[in-house]
């Protein structure tokens, strides 16, 4: 039962982040939704892992939630980043920024560059 | 900073989780509701829109459990669910439960009691800081924790191993306050006691060795906390103030630490007085005399990096110098260390001995506990066969049941360590408030610490996982089909098991207790009426010593005389006498004896060592010793008499061959003084009950004058009324005499009986705990057995079969098991009592009485634990059980 943070965990986390960051307060469907639209629905993943996900980084405090009125005039919880989330985010996608770039470097290598 | 901040998050979600519960339900069903909508818009039916939006979403249990456990703890979710579960449970079964938790306490509660006493006497005696360097020096082969004061200045200024060497000396005086003037015990020791033992004074100051000048030059007193607190109430202004000591003056100095009690564990003093004060304190001095080994132990820190064999050597080429040099004194001046807490080995080894016993004891109980609480769980867990196999059948892992089961354990074994623990807390604190006798200072300092609890609870929770680990093969072979199928899985097997010869072993066990405690208590009786060379009954006993009050030289006897004379006058009195130590009053001194033809008198030359009293002439009528030959003393046996002796059976056996021969000869004592024998007593006891013959002398109190003063008073009045008038009487005499006025019975019961009555009482104690294990092990199996095989008791019933058949069938093995643990246990019992004959006078197994006495008591046992299974086992109805399955 044990979730380990792999790769596609934290890399979920970063895009939930950035999410509500760019688009404000949003209610889990809407960032699921998002999340697909954005990554061009190449990324596949079940919806319902969302959930877990939202309450881990709620308990962290990187974001915080209330109940508000969804489109359709239904109770809905709504999501929003906190400052401490906004810290978060900025550090990982630095780290992330770093990451990638080094692994781009590695593609982009050549032999000769080597020798 | 997050995951703690995220931990109590989780764990406060432990408490809340229905809300959540309730939140994810709407969130998902709101999830849903949207995505549907969507769906709806793209043209999808309704129905089929609502299909793909839950496919899309995924499992929603999955997702719930995820969400759980992503929001509590599970593992700590599960452990109160087992918990919780188990608590249950035990509700349920309230025998089991009970059962359980006393088997434990009890073992428990014994193993916190002897480990509380061995940490206090052996890990922590003295509460000083450093003690592991800190050793005492015993002299010759038999380990003597005695020396001279002139040795003890040699050993302390020629040895290079010690830091410094401090030593000390117990006696009583008479302490004047300015109130009722009391006795008082007192360590008389070196002006450097309190440096070497390196402890700061609680108030004022300590005295040193500087402030030593030769004899009587220190006229100083160092309170204990323990008597600044109960004779001057914790006044602080004692220090500076002068009182009055055997009618001294002495300046109180200062109060030592509470943790600090003298050097003697048993023996706290209530005084400390500079040991140069000697004459002062107890009207003599033998501060000169080389040959006199008066004081204790002589003891002090070993220099950093001298190891005890470099000391021992170093300390034995001082003694080969003074034997040297002294060759008229000293002799086997050999030395060994030992620690000083237990008066040296002395009373180490005994009290180690019996501490190991102990410690046995106690394991085994232990031992035989978990025995019994592995075949209670055992059995219950074949009980609960049924419910562990629909547990695995429903899914539940075979971790998870095994979790639940080792729950059950650590929880009973927690609850009975706590309940043992609180038990042994109260002895151990009855047995550190204990006071056996009012005479003297002993006190047992075992008061339990951090460690004992410490000790207790992880006994506990080993005993538990131990015991719980008993029927984990049980339920790993559990095969939930086939039990679901058959019901229990009810095959008796006819082999030996493990089970069985641990209840076995138990049963022996008890034996050895039941045996060794019945021996210990047939000798005790025997103890009490057996004949200890004088007549306890119908005797008071007055003791006190006349430098308390001041007197000395020539007054002395004449006081002694006086009060004979006085008591001699009560109404109802029939005799008088006068010894300076009664024996079995846990005092004694002895002096070395020369045959009538040696003429050079150094130790190596001597005959004997005998034991020493100085009687008044009405002694042996009032002390019941009766005269084998020869006559009693008269006052005429005075200084200018020539000098006489009574001596006893085994010193005329031993200096002259047989009683007949040794009236009219001679024998010389120390320094050559010639003594001629004028009677011969029976033999007697002196200085313990379980002692050899030894030989002793009785000497005309004239003609070797002592302060000391027990006066033996015969009388068959009542002891309180007479004891009354005799203090009224001696008050009359001298008002500043101190008194300590008891029976003779009551003074043996509180010194000499000792020993015999502390084993008698643990041994009486642990046999009752050995025989309530044994009962509820005998208990657990018969009632186990019996209930598993009542269906086929129950055929046999309908078949025919008559109650004894039933019984035999039902009870036998438990019965078989009984006879043979108890015979093993007897003969370990008889093997084991030698030992005992050395702590218990007269102890001996060769007693039909205690024969008997086991054998019935543990058939009684037998009875007592098989009774209810045996009632369940005859009442088993054909009818009801056949219809039942």
């Amino acid at each position: 039962m044990k979730q380990k943070t792999d790769v596609l965990q934290g890399t979920l986390a970063l895009m939930v982040l950035k999410t509500l960051d760019v688009l404000g307060p949003l209610h889990g469907y809407g960032i699921a939704r998002r999340i697909e639209q954005i990554s061009g629905d190449l990324l596949a993943v079940n919806q319902g892992t969302l959930y877990p996900l939202l309450l881990k980084l709620e308990q962290e405090g990187a974001i915080a939630s209330e109940w508000g009125a969804s489109e359709n005039n239904r109770r809905a919880r709504f999501y929003r980043l906190t400052r401490d989330g906004h810290k978060q985010l900025q550090n990982e996608t630095q780290d992330w920024e770093q990451t990638a770039a080094i692994i781009g470097r590695f593609f982009k290598a050549r032999a000769e560059d080597l020798s | 900073m997050r995951s703690l901040r995220r931990f109590f998050t989780r764990l406060f979600n432990l408490a809340s989780g229905r809300v959540h519960d309730e939140r994810l339900r709407e969130e998902i069903e709101e999830h849903i509701a949207l995505q549907t909508a969507e769906n709806v818009r793209t043209g999808l039916a309704p129905v089929e829109a609502r299909r793909q939006a839950i496919l899309k979403f995924g499992g929603i249990e999955a997702t719930k459990e995820n969400y759980r456990a992503e929001r509590g703890l599970p593992s700590i979710e599960n452990l109160l669910q087992d918990v919780r579960f188990s608590l249950r449970v035990l509700r349920k079964s309230p025998g089991f439960a009970l059962t359980a938790v006393l088997t434990l306490a009890m073992a428990i509660g014994a193993n916190a009691i002897v480990f509380g006493m061995l940490d206090a006497l052996i890990l922590h005696p003295l509460n000083l800081p450093q003690e592991q360097s800190l050793y005492a020096i015993e002299r010759g082969s038999d380990h003597a924790p005695a020396e001279s004061y002139p040795d003890y200045l040699d050993l302390r200024d020629r040895n290079h191993s010690f830091d410094d060497l401090a030593t000390y000396s117990i006696d009583q005086a008479g302490l004047d306050t300015g109130e009722n003037p009391s006795r008082a015990w007192v360590y008389e020791v070196s002006g450097n006691y309190f440096d070497v033992l390196r402890i700061q004074p609680y108030l004022g100051r300590f005295f040193h060795g500087s402030d030593e000048h030769g004899p009587n030059s220190a006229p100083y007193i160092v309170l204990p906390y323990a008597t600044w607190h109960s004779r001057f109430q914790d006044d602080r202004s004692v220090v500076g103030r002068v009182v009055q000591l055997n009618k001294h003056p002495f300046t109180i100095l200062g109060v030592a630490p509470p943790e600090f009690h003298g050097t003697i564990v048993f023996l706290s003093p209530d005084l400390f007085v500079p040991m140069v004060d000697q004459e002062q304190v107890e009207g003599w001095s033998n501060l000169n005399e080389r040959g006199n080994h008066w004081i204790h132990l002589a003891m002090g820190h070993l220099k950093a990096g001298v190891t005890p064999a470099q000391a021992i050597s170093d300390l034995n080429s001082v003694g080969a110098y003074l034997e040297k040099t002294y060759p008229k004194d000293d002799s086997q001046m050999t030395f060994s260390l030992a620690r000083p807490g237990l008066y040296g080995d002395t009373l180490g080894r005994p009290v180690r001995a019996f501490l190991a016993g102990l410690m046995l004891l106690a394991g085994l109980i232990l031992l035989a506990a978990c025995a019994n609480l592995g075949s209670l769980f055992a059995a219950r867990a074949a009980d609960r066969s049924r419910e562990v196999a629909l547990r695995l059948a429903l899914g539940s892992s075979r971790r998870r049941v095994l979790r639940q089961v080792f729950t059950e354990a650590v929880l009973i074994s927690l609850a009975g360590g706590v309940v043992g623990l609180w038990g042994s807390i109260v002895l151990l604190h009855g047995l550190s408030v204990w006071c056996p006798s009012p005479q003297y200072p002993f006190h047992v300092p075992v008061n339990p610490g951090a460690n004992v609890y410490a000790v207790a609870l992880l006994l506990a929770l080993a005993s538990g996982f131990l015991s719980g680990a008993v029927p984990v093969r049980q339920i790993l072979r559990t095969n939930a089909y086939e039990i679901i199928k058959l019901g229990s899985a009810s095959r008796v097997g006819r082999r030996i098991t493990v089970r069985d010869l641990l209840l076995a072993g138990q049963i022996a066990i008890c034996g050895v207790l039941v045996t060794s405690s019945m021996v210990a208590v047939r000798g005790l009786v025997r103890s009490l009426h057996s004949n200890f060379g004088f007549e306890p009954q119908n005797a008071i006993l007055a003791d006190t010593d006349l430098t308390m009050a001041g007197y000395s030289g020539d007054r002395v006897p004449a006081m002694q005389k006086r009060m004979i004379e006085a008591l001699e006058a009560i109404p109802g009195v029939k005799s008088v006498g006068l010894v300076d130590w009664s024996p079995l009053s846990g005092g004694g001194s002895r002096s070395i004896i020369f045959a009538d033809q040696t003429t050079d008198f150094r130790p190596a030359n001597a005959a004997a060592s005998a034991l020493m009293l100085n009687i008044s002439p009405e002694y042996f009528n009032a002390a019941g010793t009766a005269l084998l030959t020869g006559r009693a003393f008269t006052w005429h046996d005075d200084k200018d008499a020539p000098p006489v002796a009574v001596i006893n059976q085994e010193f005329a056996l031993k200096i002259f061959g047989s009683v007949k021969n040794a009236i009219g000869r001679y024998y010389r004592t120390r320094g050559g003084k010639r003594v001629q024998v004028v009677g011969i007593a029976e033999p007697g006891k002196y200085e313990n009950l379980t002692e050899d013959p030894q030989p002793a002398m009785f000497l005309p109190i004239l003609q070797s004058p002592s302060s000391a003063t027990y006066l033996v008073v015969r009388s068959e009045r009542d002891p309180q009324q007479l004891a009354a008038a005799m203090r009224s009487t001696l008050h009359d005499l001298d008002a500043g005499l101190p008194f300590y006025i008891q029976t003779w019975s009551q003074q043996l019961d509180g010194i000499a009986l000792l020993p015999s009555r502390l084993a008698t009482l643990s041994l009486g104690v642990l046999g009752v705990m050995g025989a309530m294990l044994s009962v509820i092990g005998i208990f657990g199996m018969a009632a186990h057995s019996v209930s598993k095989r009542l269906k086929e008791l129950g055929i046999r019933v309908a078949l025919g079969a008559q109650r004894r058949e039933v019984l035999q069938a039902a009870l036998g093995r438990a019965f078989k098991l009984l006879a043979f643990g108890s015979a093993a246990g007897l003969l370990m019992g008889i093997l084991a009592s030698p030992v005992l004959a050395s702590i218990v006078y007269h102890a001996t197994p060769r007693d039909p009485l205690v024969l008997t006495g086991v054998v019935l008591a543990m058939s009684l046992l037998g009875l007592l634990a098989t009774w209810i299974p045996a009632q369940r086992a005859l009442s088993a109805d054909p009818l009801i059980l056949l219809r039942e399955e």
